[in-house]
């Protein structure tokens, strides 16, 4: 993105210092992305067999479905893109990245958190609220973890040396403001003692999943994309003026979606959703030219490589994008409401989006980080394959079941049990998916650990190796005296 | 946006704007709601739930039974239903012709034919269902024209929709409907069917009981998971216990024991029976079935 970037001798002071801290978020996020897709295959398989694990009561559906979801978005998606946050903060601000060993604490902190959070839902401590599962100690935990890194990631950009502020800095810079004000706002009224009455609930958390799972992912993935795409392309990001439209309409219309159509609360809120859905039509279409613009016709040639993890993850917001707002228009909210639509649709703004545009950013930035190439990078071109596969035959099939079992529960002289058992099949394909997703997850996770493995295999040595040093000099300036 | 300060003050504007609207406003308007009274009543609503069903409604939560159940019907409209109560001196066999002589202008032509397509294969129960048009006047107009000659009938206000149909609530859910729940658990799949009016649709506590223990024991296709860890299998002592559930051969358990309900699911059943939605508000209205009999 940033061509005057100087490669001078700070490039390695930026990369050792961002070695220990990213290590710590993208291990704890790697297994939780594994633990998370787990729990979603076994959440996946009861539909085909009911009874599966059906004795223990950790495992049963309710449980199990909010686990793998929590676990995917605050286990894996948020420490990752945090991860890759700093290191785009300190790459564009040419300094190290400051107060380094507050992130490594935070990543600690943070994945404990999401370590009780996942523990408190499977033992039936969930609050309730959709996406915001996590009982109190876990939330308390996130949310302190969150701020720290952004104190770190704040403190990089306020001690810079390059000062030039990038389309990537607009959305990280928003990113980390939005995820405390949110968090906090919802935390403290729906998982505090005094808890609004009625349906009051359901609109605040309304309100924070869509600026959690739409807003903060898109803030977060089309930073990282505009960082990456035009950095590995070689070519600055096209249309600038077209990514500050593209940033103000997100924020300012993206924000009023998320109520569902058919909700029982006052009309206005509904209708306020319906309109701002659309709406953000626009900014997915400014997104999509600054993108198309600045790959297109790029002479990189990157099977399964980097490049096309941010291009698929791009291609997978637009699409996620355009299910969200159609499914906020009343005529098909009246259908799609209530189907297995809603879930492809998450599951393509996490799995296919997000987390796509994760993987290529670490696949990029981590062998830069750690001075030394991917130790398997056959396993990352394998896990691309894998993954579009996967989020392919995960997401298209829901879609179509929650279209045929809208139509269906529609109509009345269709019985429940048939409309049910109609979308069992598209279910079962997209089971497939989910496990071919695991299988790419765990190459992931392989070349993360190797990684760290050797890394700490390199600290190890030379700690003995300095331990053995002084010895030596200290022999030697005896022998001289 | 040259200066990260531009940056933090857009990003602060949208998202306070946001939160104005979708966190403080709700707040403001629908926080201190109270409780409403039901339509041509003195009775109020909702009813604070007993101790089981408060407690009931936290094993619901605890065990995401919200993943596969709403708890809110949807309604697409309202009509009125002219609904014949008694026939009078006339015979369901003659009652037709009847009728259809009562409305031979052609301008009643539309009663004719609702008549002709509501009683056809009518045997004579009642109520039954003469019209259902948008209109009040209409509807009206028709039941005056019926008691000018004897014939009883009521005309009643419904609310219409898929849901409705399918028998899940009389009427939509409001806001009112969730004073007391917490959290308010609405659901966001049907993977398994609606609930908000479970407790007047399945009103036995043991149908209850024995569909949350083997759900494929009442409604055989279910994909519904069993929730056996909410019950005991215990050794049949001196007699069998009264609460021991009674199920089909092949669901139970062998010989010489028996199932029992821990107070986890007689909890969960208590909440599933406090569920309702059988109260007309201002805001749903409809005329309850019960005053048609």
């Amino acid at each position: 993105m940033n061509p005057t970037e100087n490669k001078t001798s700070c490039e390695s002071e930026i990369n050792a210092s961002l070695r220990v801290p990213l290590l710590a978020l993208f291990g704890g996020a790697a297994v939780w992305l594994v633990v998370g897709l787990v729990l979603g295959l076994i959440a996946g398989i009861k539909f085909h067999a009911p009874d599966f694990l059906g004795g223990c009561p950790l495992m049963t559906y309710g449980r199990v479905a909010p686990a793998a979801n929590d676990a995917v978005l605050y286990g894996f998606c948020i420490p990752a893109a945090l991860g890759v946050a700093l290191w785009i903060f300190a790459r564009l601000s040419q300094n190290p990245l400051a107060l380094p060993l507050v992130p490594v604490v935070a990543a600690n902190l943070w994945h404990l958190g999401v370590f009780i959070g996942t523990a408190g839902i499977l033992f039936g401590a969930s609050t309730g609220h959709v996406w915001l599962e996590y009982p109190r100690p876990a939330a308390v935990l996130l949310f302190a973890a969150f701020l720290l890194i952004a104190i770190s990631a704040a403190a990089t950009f306020g001690w810079r040396t390059e000062q030039t502020l990038y389309p990537s800095h607009w959305f990280l810079f928003a990113a980390l403001l939005w995820f405390p004000w949110i968090y906090s706002t919802a935390n403290l009224l729906l998982n505090s003692n005094q808890v609004p009455r009625g349906v009051v609930q359901p609109i605040i958390d309304w309100w924070f999943a869509n600026n959690l799972v739409f807003i903060w992912l898109a803030l977060m993935g089309i930073g990282t994309a505009f960082y990456f795409l035009p950095k590995i392309a070689g070519r600055p990001l096209a249309s600038s003026g077209y990514v500050l439209f593209g940033f103000l309409t997100l924020i300012f219309f993206g924000t009023w979606c998320g109520i569902p159509q058919g909700a029982p609360v006052p009309a206005w809120l509904p209708t306020l959703s319906s309109v701002a859905a659309t709406l953000t039509l626009v900014p997915l279409l400014a997104i999509l030219i600054v993108t198309v613009k600045t790959t297109c016709g790029s002479s990189v040639s990157c099977l399964g490589g980097p490049f096309c993890f941010v291009k698929f993850g791009m291609m997978c917001f637009i699409a996620s994008g355009i299910l969200y707002a159609s499914a906020a228009w009343p005529q098909y909210s009246r259908v799609l409401e209530f189907t297995w639509f809603g879930v492809a649709q998450t599951q393509l703004q996490l799995l296919g989006f997000t987390a796509m545009i994760l993987f290529g950013a670490i696949y990029q930035l981590l062998p830069e980080v750690m001075g030394k190439p991917l130790p398997l990078p056959k396993f990352a071109r394998l896990h691309f394959f894998l993954t579009i596969l996967g989020v392919l035959l995960f997401v298209v099939p829901l879609v179509i079941g929650g279209v045929v079992q809208g139509g269906k529960l529609a109509d009345t002289s269709v019985a429940f049990a048939d409309a049910n058992a109609a979308v069992l099949k598209f279910l079962r394909i997209s089971t497939t998916g989910q496990l071919l997703v695991l299988l790419g997850a765990l190459l992931f996770a392989v070349n993360i650990f190797i990684m760290t493995i050797q890394w700490k295999i390199g600290v190890a040595r030379t700690v003995i190796a300095y331990i053995k040093s002084p010895l030596e000099t200290v022999e030697t300036s005896e022998v001289k005296s | 946006m040259k200066t990260g300060v531009s940056v933090f003050i857009a990003a602060f504007v949208a998202l306070g704007a946001s939160w104005c609207g979708f966190v403080l406003a709700p707040l403001l308007q629908l926080g201190g709601a109270k409780q409403t009274v039901i339509l041509q009543s003195t009775d109020n609503w909702p009813l604070q739930r007993t101790g089981d069903a408060t407690l009931g409604l936290q094993i619901y939560r605890a065990n995401g039974c919200a993943a596969c159940h709403t708890e809110q019907v949807r309604q697409t409209g309202v009509a009125c239903e002219v609904t014949l109560t008694g026939l009078g001196v006339h015979k369901p066999d003659d009652f037709i012709d009847f009728a259809k002589s009562l409305f031979v202008l052609p301008e009643l032509a539309d009663f004719t034919n609702a008549i002709t397509a509501n009683l056809k294969g009518w045997t004579g129960e009642l109520p039954r269902t003469l019209l259902t048009c948008d209109d009040k006047s209409l509807a009206d107009e028709m039941g005056d024209r019926l008691k000018a000659v004897g014939i009883k009938s009521e005309t009643r206000i419904v609310a219409t929709g898929p849901d409705i149909t399918r028998g899940w609530g009389f009427r939509q859910s409001v806001a009112a409907d969730y004073l007391y729940d917490q959290p308010v658990q609405l659901g966001s799949l049907r993977a398994g069917p609606d609930l908000a009016n479970i407790g007047v649709r399945a009103p036995d506590a043991n149908w209850q009981l024995q569909h949350l223990y083997a759900p494929k024991s009442v409604t055989p296709n279910s994909t519904m998971p069993s929730f056996k860890f909410l019950f005991e299998v215990r050794k049949i002592g001196a007699a069998p216990s009264p609460d021991a559930l009674n199920l089909p051969k092949e669901f139970a358990a062998a010989d010489g024991y028996e199932i029992v309900a821990k107070p986890e699911a007689k909890q969960l059943a208590a909440y599933l029976l406090s569920l309702k939605a059988n109260a007309p508000l201002y805001e749903a209205p409809f005329t309850p079935v019960t005053a048609a009999k």
